[in-house]
């Protein structure tokens, strides 16, 4: 089926179906009042319906974000669920403007799809959950341990290279879906589970008792999770890069959705020109000056976000880690806003 | 002399009549013919009994007594949290209701899909009830009528006044009954005519019948779909396509026509030869010969096969979860991802519910055709 499908992308892009609906997106956008966003079909913290249906998540205030710089209006977001098989194609085919579904990073991705990345927006990485019981640490006391996992998936394989640069021995038990594979950890037929962090923090709390296991801090794969779009419009990436750009600015220079007004009357020329009240960076994206103003008004800051949807005070628990902004010890790093 | 009139002896009154003897009437012996027939039945018997003893307080328990009918969030089905067995938490379902209904639908113009609920069981009883008068004007009203004015009460209409509501919002148990319905309204008419068109002497109509009906029923559901929402977009330029739930529906309904031709063609087929003759005998055309003499007969004979078509696609519509339109199934399943929600006990309580409401709309269809075989059995009886 991939295999159709890709085949499928590649020859409507040769006929040039697909590039002639990518011309200018940022117009189209415009033209249709709203910003068509390929979104999680359920993924705690990132793209998870509420209890009034209402989308909530990381992911999912991204497309906000980007709905709110173009229309002052964190609303004008249509949301297209997509699963993890079609999400590509819908990218391609132009079903949607952007896509902002937990979706991994990689160059085989960026150089055979024509998805090009905008930037991270939630450095990800694999992870292991073991039972308190177990007295484990660290994953590399994990040596002769039988693991549960889902079939098919890079987690397996980054698992085999785990244990293998550790010259470690482990017994594997895959199963079908990731449901499955923490039905078996649960009911004790392993002795770990593994899959990403982000992930794992969620899955616990679909545990029988989740209290009883712990997460361990080992990270032993890379997955950078973030916006991407079709290849091919430089004004439409930039505009996503920029608004990641803008909410990690925003953070680092203190701005918040409830300070945003009284910043506005600042001094500091770095924070006038995030905010539009100097320069015209904004008419350089297409947008109006106020742009970051609208984003922050709209969903807030990175931080805002990140706590909102995913941060210790939520279900999910999740620490910044290699999430904090550079200043602060992490990975997120904007370039500046000048 | 006496005559022989002297000694008749002639009762008057009627003896009492004795009762029946205690084995051939009462609950007694309807156990010893049914439950105690034999050793093996008796024994069976009790081990059911013994079984069902077992089964039921349990399942009072967690269903009725043990279970949480109001939750705000997870923790008030955590039995550590509240300190007592828990059950079936139907909190996390009451309050999901509303998103579980209509989905996304706007708050303030949800009496929107209220009306058409009203309407569309307005149609079902004025069709399927049997006392209610004017079938004609009832099948006008739910073929015609009634998908003319849902469209318009749904997806909204400039002219009318109703905001526009794009099909995105639209989810739940709505969007279900609007794919279930439109499969109904379309395959069933669809269905007649690509019948009659394989049954046809013209050879156009026929052979095209032929390739639809077998071109359809040659690929699975999901391939169909697959076609309408992944495929289909890559073909056409932007501003040239649909909405995706309406590329669902024509699917969903194309798919079900073909099911629904080759049932309704065996309806045809059953009819004696004599029929067809008697009915060109009387001087009737074609059209008036189909509507007035084969297929009310054929129609009836294939109820129990259009019925089972009709399950068979309320179940299906559940498949469009994978081109990722938010059916009643889909979005519990999403629910259940909901951090706020998500413990071991939820996919439990979601799930049941789901195959409660399928299992009440699926056997009522069913009983329904029942009593609707019983009434038309008039005759064909040998």
């Amino acid at each position: 089926m991939k295999k159709i499908i890709a085949a499928a992308v590649v020859a409507a892009a040769s006929f040039g179906l697909v590039t002639a609906a990518s011309a200018g997106t940022l117009d189209n956008v415009k033209a249709k009042g709203q910003v068509v966003c390929g979104a999680n079909p359920g993924t705690a913290g990132f793209g998870v319906p509420d209890q009034k249906g209402n989308w909530t998540g990381l992911d999912v205030d991204y497309c906000r974000a980007i709905a709110a710089a173009i229309f002052n209006d964190p609303t004008k977001v249509k949301f297209v669920p997509l699963s993890s098989k079609d999400r590509f194609t819908a990218l391609a085919s132009g079903e949607v403007d952007v896509l902002i579904r937990n979706s991994t990073w990689t160059m085989s991705r960026e150089t055979t799809l024509g998805v090009i990345w905008a930037g991270v927006n939630f450095f990800d990485g694999q992870g292991f959950m073991v039972n308190k019981k177990l007295n484990v640490k660290s994953a590399k006391e994990l040596a002769g341990a039988t693991i549960c996992v889902q079939q098919g998936t890079t987690t397996e394989l980054n698992l085999a290279d785990f244990f293998r640069s550790n010259k470690m021995e482990y017994k594997v038990v895959t199963l079908g879906t990731s449901e499955e594979a923490l039905k078996a950890f649960d009911t004790g037929r392993c002795d770990a589970y593994t899959t990403d962090r982000s992930g794992l923090a969620a899955d616990r709390l679909s545990m029988s008792k989740p209290d009883d296991n712990v997460i361990l801090p080992e990270i032993i794969s890379k997955e950078p999770l973030g916006p991407l779009v079709r290849q091919g419009d430089d004004q439409w990436l930039n505009l996503v890069k920029w608004v990641h750009f803008a909410l990690l600015t925003a953070e680092e220079d203190g701005i918040t959705s409830k300070n945003v007004d009284e910043k506005l009357k600042s001094d500091d020329p770095e924070i006038k020109r995030v905010l539009g009240t100097e320069g015209k960076f904004g008419e350089s994206l297409g947008l109006s000056n106020a742009w970051v103003v609208q984003i922050i008004k709209g969903v807030g800051n990175y931080e805002e976000i990140f706590e909102r949807n995913v941060g210790p005070n939520t279900p999910i628990q999740l620490a910044r880690a290699s999430n904090a902004l550079w200043s602060k010890g992490g990975l997120q790093y904007a370039p500046p806003i000048r | 002399m006496t005559t022989s009139a002297e000694v008749h002896f002639v009762r008057s009154q009627f003896s009492e009549p004795s009762p029946p003897p205690m084995r051939t009437s009462g609950i007694v012996h309807w156990l010893r013919e049914n439950l105690f027939s034999s050793v093996l039945n008796s024994v069976v018997t009790l081990l059911i009994v013994f079984g069902l003893y077992k089964i039921i307080p349990g399942l009072v328990d967690t269903l009725i007594i043990n279970a949480v009918w109001v939750a705000n969030d997870s923790k008030a089905c955590v039995a550590d949290v509240v300190g007592h067995p828990v059950g079936v938490c139907w909190g996390f379902v009451a309050a999901h209701w509303d998103y579980f209904v209509f989905g996304q639908y706007p708050e303030t113009m949800r009496w929107r899909p209220e009306l058409f609920f009203a309407l569309e069981v307005i149609g079902l009883a004025w069709l399927l009830v049997q006392r209610i008068p004017r079938k004609d004007l009832g099948m006008i009203y739910f073929f015609i009528v009634f998908p003319i004015v849902s469209y318009c009460l749904l997806s909204g209409s400039e002219t009318l006044g109703l905001p526009i509501v794009q099909t995105h919002y639209w989810g739940g148990f709505l969007v279900s009954i609007v794919i279930g319905t439109v499969g109904i309204v379309i395959s069933v008419p669809l269905g007649i005519i690509l019948a009659l068109g394989r049954r046809s002497h013209m050879p156009v109509a026929r052979s095209s019948s032929v390739v639809v009906i077998e071109f359809i029923r040659g690929v699975p559901l999901i391939t169909v779909l697959f076609m309408a929402n992944v495929m289909f977009p890559l073909f056409v330029p932007e501003g040239w396509r649909p909405d995706s739930l309406l590329r669902v529906l024509v699917g969903v309904a194309l798919f079900f026509s073909a099911y629904m031709a080759e049932t309704v063609r065996g309806g045809l087929q059953a009819i004696p030869r004599g029929q067809y003759e008697a009915a060109q005998a009387l001087g009737l055309g074609y059209w008036q010969m189909m509507i007035k003499i084969i297929l009310p007969q054929a129609l009836k004979i294939v109820i129990p096969g259009i019925v089972n078509n009709f399950i068979g696609l309320l179940k299906d519509t559940t498949l469009v979860a994978i081109v990722n339109i938010f059916d009643f199934l889909k979005v519990i399943e999403a629910s259940l991802n909901d951090p706020v929600w998500r413990t071991s006990g939820m996919p439990f309580a979601g799930y049941l519910f789901a195959a409660i409401v399928y299992f009440i709309l699926c056997y009522g269809m069913a009983r329904y055709s029942m009593s609707v075989e019983r009434r038309l059995a008039t005759d064909n009886r040998h």
